[in-house]
């Protein structure tokens, strides 16, 4: 399914950290800023690891956290310990 | 000079809502607490009727025995909205979260005596269920409620009822040292053993009761009534004995949320008996009924437990609650057993 | 003793389902008395697993924060006069349109969610249900909260919860949302969460928040991207929800087509009142209505249905005629509301040169043909201190309410009406989407409190329009009428006055 997902976020100091993970972890990532938010789409699948945020933030970041920063999303999401991604099945 | 102009010409027109201004008899300002809540709810006109319920209107105030002239004279005393509740609710839950933390890093709930250990679980963890039967009734509550006051207080209850759930669980967590062995041992006792067969009845049956505040009264007033005195009093002091406080420590939650959530209980039961005769012979048929099926519900609980301690635990409970439900006008006061 | 740790998925088991348990002293169904009127078939609902994980500990903790943060925002905005920085007065009838139309919505979802976190028998979806019922009361009161400063200056807001429930145009909202909470509460997934808060969402918020960002309104839009994270976990409620629904039995297809729909179509019909709103209210324009239905139904939509399309789910029946409409329909919601100005609790105006050039611009094939016009014989009429306004009653359409002023599709010059009989009574439509949903339903439609009727069976209060207007609480000359003249324009006026730059200073002498 190469369908585009997307997610958008505040751009708030976290909200930047989260979209420089996703730029740098998922290869073919479209980034799009717009007034106080940025938008990635990505086809069928991205992934936001929560390592990789916190090493941007200098402090342990959980994925739940993603509830401060997101607008919106487009497709499915799934969720553990170490990661949040949205995705079409 | 600028600053001139703009004293001038920025003057308000209106303190506050004209509904609101109404209640008051005049225009001034309301706290956000009487803004959120007062006569939101829809009453009038409404469009179709539910299929779920042909007989009613969508908000209707004939879901409840209770007749009340001025639905919003529920006034929640801790005057809760949505952003005051979470942020209270926040901080006792990080209470929580440091206490276990504390436990669990220092290897405390090894220290307890191994038989407490078992008792603890054995008494607290099943009620993770009770928790969540509370729940469903108090969405029955918010549901099916009339006036904004008390369905968006019983909404929270809901919310805190399903935290309390999970706060229980957590522990659950912890005594089975990250596994679940616990919890599922503890839904088994819920299932099938015989001290824990008269509260799942109980549980049951209320959650076919119609009557949203018949579901208040024997729910948050009754089986709360007797429920959080014996976990968070007689049980826990019992625990002392076995060096308990550890597992002491990560039930502050219980009760702390008990005494904050009697307040508004309270606030509500004493407004709804003050408003009639009718309403307080109400409350005291539904009182009786459930204060008898939730006595006949812990006493098993208490006796194991507490051994031969049971009865009279129960007994002095069942006392209090009586005193407190009869101070609000609930019930008429009652001769107190010898 | 190896204690196996459990992870995220696992640990949200037991918070949620397994909490639960099947009962044994009362049947199920007599503790879910609705979970199968409406025909959808249930075989295991385990099989429903929340995405997002959430439990109480992290919701406070998270909610608390962001409230702390959009409470100051809303407080600041209050101390500093914040409406002083808004684009113009004019704004403001947006704002109106919201708390009249809008946060009454948001009270309903917060009780009709309850209605759900009780009454659906799967673990799962009665704890995403709670969560939604108290969000949606969040945005309720944060939307009091917010707009309560501009009640102290502008008009149109201080009586929102009573007008909600009279107001010929507010029943249009309100029909929307009792149609919804009076149907079971599989119906009410698909039209809230699914049709709604999936499918139409961005057509509610991007107008509003957006209108509100580019017309100096920073307290609305603080409020709008905080409730959005909200939105995030409502949207993926309801597609997941629906998916779960055609993956249990193929029997809920058809029925779930059916809503898709239904909800599709009066969930459109709704949007009437918040394109007419971004095309014609706000002082500085986002796009137009035609720009954002391409933008968040046709292209969007495209995805989804693609992506549903694997159950046999069909894009909704109808959707041709939202498209081929769109460079009508917002012209002719202003022109009813031109029309009645006088009787709502919004202001119109006539629309000046550079507004109509915008419009021209952005309806090349509609607007200079059928309704420049009219704009201009009625600014000609206004200057001659005629300014129109209609004395009959709009005939509303019988379900979506909105009155009857949309066209044939394949035909501009003439209204869309379509007729059904019932119980020997005629009842009439404004297109074939709703006259689809009152045959299907006929008992249900029939029963609707339309404003225009119950005025003329005397039940507003009096047989004349001021008397009318006093049963709405419209403070008249006040909350109605046109723009031009009004208590606000000249409060408005007042304020400029103390902030535009004053006239130079001569320049001093050398």
């Amino acid at each position: 399914m190469t369908q585009p997902v997307s997610i958008t976020l505040q751009n708030s100091q976290d909200g930047f950290a989260i979209a420089e993970a996703i730029m740098a972890d998922n290869p073919g990532a479209e980034r799009r800023s717009m007034p106080a938010m940025t938008k990635i789409d990505r086809p069928g699948r991205l992934e936001i690891k929560a390592a990789s945020v916190s090493e941007r933030l200098g402090r342990d970041w959980d994925p739940q956290e993603i509830h401060l920063s997101v607008i919106s999303l487009s497709g499915s999401v799934d969720e553990d310990d170490d990661y949040f991604a949205v995705y079409w099945r | 000079m600028n600053i001139d102009i703009q004293a001038e010409a920025i003057t308000p027109r209106r303190q506050t809502f004209s509904h609101i201004a109404r209640r008051f008899g005049t225009d001034k300002a309301a706290s956000r607490y009487e803004e959120a809540t007062y006569d939101v709810q829809p009453v009038a006109n409404f469009h179709y009727r539910p299929t779920w319920d042909p007989e009613r209107e969508l908000f209707d105030p004939r879901r409840t025995a209770i007749e009340m002239a001025d639905w919003y004279a529920f006034r929640d005393p801790r005057q809760f909205y949505y952003a005051t509740y979470n942020i209270s609710r926040a901080a006792m839950q990080q209470s929580f979260d440091d206490a276990v933390n504390f436990v669990d890093k220092r290897g405390l709930v090894g220290s307890v005596d191994a038989d407490w250990r078992a008792m603890f679980a054995a008494y607290l963890l099943p009620l993770r269920h009770v928790e969540w039967a509370a729940n469903m009734n108090c969405q029955l509550i918010a549901d099916w409620g009339y006036g904004t006051q008390i369905t968006s207080a019983a909404a929270f209850c809901g919310t805190d009822r399903l935290g309390i759930a999970q706060i229980i669980s957590r522990i659950g967590l912890v005594l089975g040292e990250g596994s679940d062995e616990q919890l599922l041992a503890a839904k088994t006792q819920w299932l099938d053993a015989p001290e824990w067969q008269p509260m799942r009845r109980l549980v049951e049956d209320l959650l076919v009761v119609r009557d949203w505040f018949e579901l208040f009264v024997a729910q948050l007033v009754v089986l709360d009534g007797y429920v959080y005195p014996l976990v968070t009093q007689a049980f826990d002091r019992a625990g002392a004995a076995h060096n308990g406080s550890p597992l002491s420590m990560m039930t502050g939650f219980l009760g702390d949320w008990f005494a904050d959530n009697s307040r508004w209980t309270d606030a509500v039961l004493k407004a709804a008996a003050g408003e009639s005769e009718a309403n307080r012979q109400t409350l005291g048929d539904w009182f009786d009924r459930w204060d008898e099926r939730a006595r006949a519900a812990v006493q098993p609980v208490a006796d194991m437990v507490l051994g031969d301690r049971g009865a009279s635990a129960v007994a002095e409970i069942g006392a209090q609650l009586q005193d407190r439900v009869a101070g609000l006008g609930a019930i008429a006061e009652r001769e107190k057993a010898a | 003793m190896a204690a196996r740790k459990l992870n995220l998925k696992q640990k949200y088991g037991h918070f949620t389902r397994g909490l639960d348990w099947e009962p044994s002293y009362q049947s199920k169904d007599d503790i879910f008395p609705f979970a199968k009127y409406e025909g959808i078939k249930v075989h295991d609902w385990d099989a429903w697993e929340d995405p997002f994980k959430l439990t109480m500990d992290a919701y406070w903790k998270f909610q608390a924060e962001k409230e702390r943060k959009l409470y100051a925002v809303i407080d600041s905005m209050a101390q500093n006069n914040g409406q002083l920085g808004i684009t113009d007065a004019r704004y403001l009838n947006a704002v109106k349109l919201f708390i009249q139309g809008v946060t009454p919505l948001e009270y309903q979802a917060h009780r009709h969610f309850a209605h759900l976190a009780r009454h659906l028998p799967g673990a799962g979806l009665r704890v995403a249900a709670q969560m939604q019922s108290i969000d949606e009361l969040r945005h309720c009161q944060t939307q009091i909260h917010t707009i309560s400063h501009y009640n102290k200056f502008f008009d149109g807001i201080h009586d929102f919860t009573h007008m909600h429930d009279r107001l010929w145009y507010l029943s249009v909202p309100k029909s929307f949302f009792d149609d919804a909470t009076t149907a079971g509460p599989f119906e009410f997934l698909t039209a809230i969460s699914f049709a709604f808060e999936y499918v139409l969402t961005n057509l509610l918020f991007v107008p509003f928040m957006s209108g509100a960002a580019y017309n100096g309104d920073m307290a609305t839009v603080t409020f709008g991207f905080s409730a959005q994270s909200d939105e995030s976990r409502h949207m993926t409620l309801g597609l997941e929800a629906v998916r779960f629904l055609l993956e249990q039995d193929e029997a809920n297809v058809p029925i779930v087509q059916g809503w898709i729909d239904k909800w599709f179509w009066r969930g459109y019909r709704l949007l009437t009142l918040v394109a007419m709103m971004m095309d014609y209210m706000l002082p500085k324009k986002v796009m137009s209505w035609a720009e954002a239905w391409e933008t968040y139904y046709e292209q969007a939509g495209g995805a989804l249905f693609a992506d549903l399309a694997r159950y046999g789910i069909r894009e909704p029946k109808y959707a041709d005629v939202a498209k081929a409409e769109k460079g009508h329909i917002t012209h002719q919601a202003w022109t009813i509301f031109y029309n009645y100005t006088h009787a709502a609790a919004v202001h119109t105006w006539d629309v000046d040169d550079q507004h109509l050039a915008w419009l021209r611009e952005k309806y090349p094939e509609t607007f200079a043909q059928y309704y420049e016009q009219r704009y201009l014989n009625w600014r000609d009429q206004a200057n001659q201190g005629k300014r129109f306004y209609n004395n009959g009653l709009p005939q509303l359409c019988q379900v979506c309410q909105v009155p009857m002023a949309f066209t044939e599709v394949d035909d501009p010059t003439t209204i869309s009406f379509r007729v059904s009989e019932f119980g020997g009574d005629k009842y009439h439509t404004c297109s074939d989407g709703c006259k689809d949903i009152f045959d299907h339903e006929p008992e249900k439609y029939s029963q609707a409190w339309l404003p225009v009727h119950q005025i003329f069976q005397g039940n507003c209060g009096g047989a004349t329009v001021p008397e009318v207007l006093d049963w709405y609480h419209i403070n008249q000359g006040a909350d109605n009428m046109d723009y031009a003249g009004s208590p606000e324009e000249a409060q408005w006026e007042k304020w400029m006055e103390g902030r535009r730059p004053a006239a130079p200073m001569a320049a001093a002498a050398e």
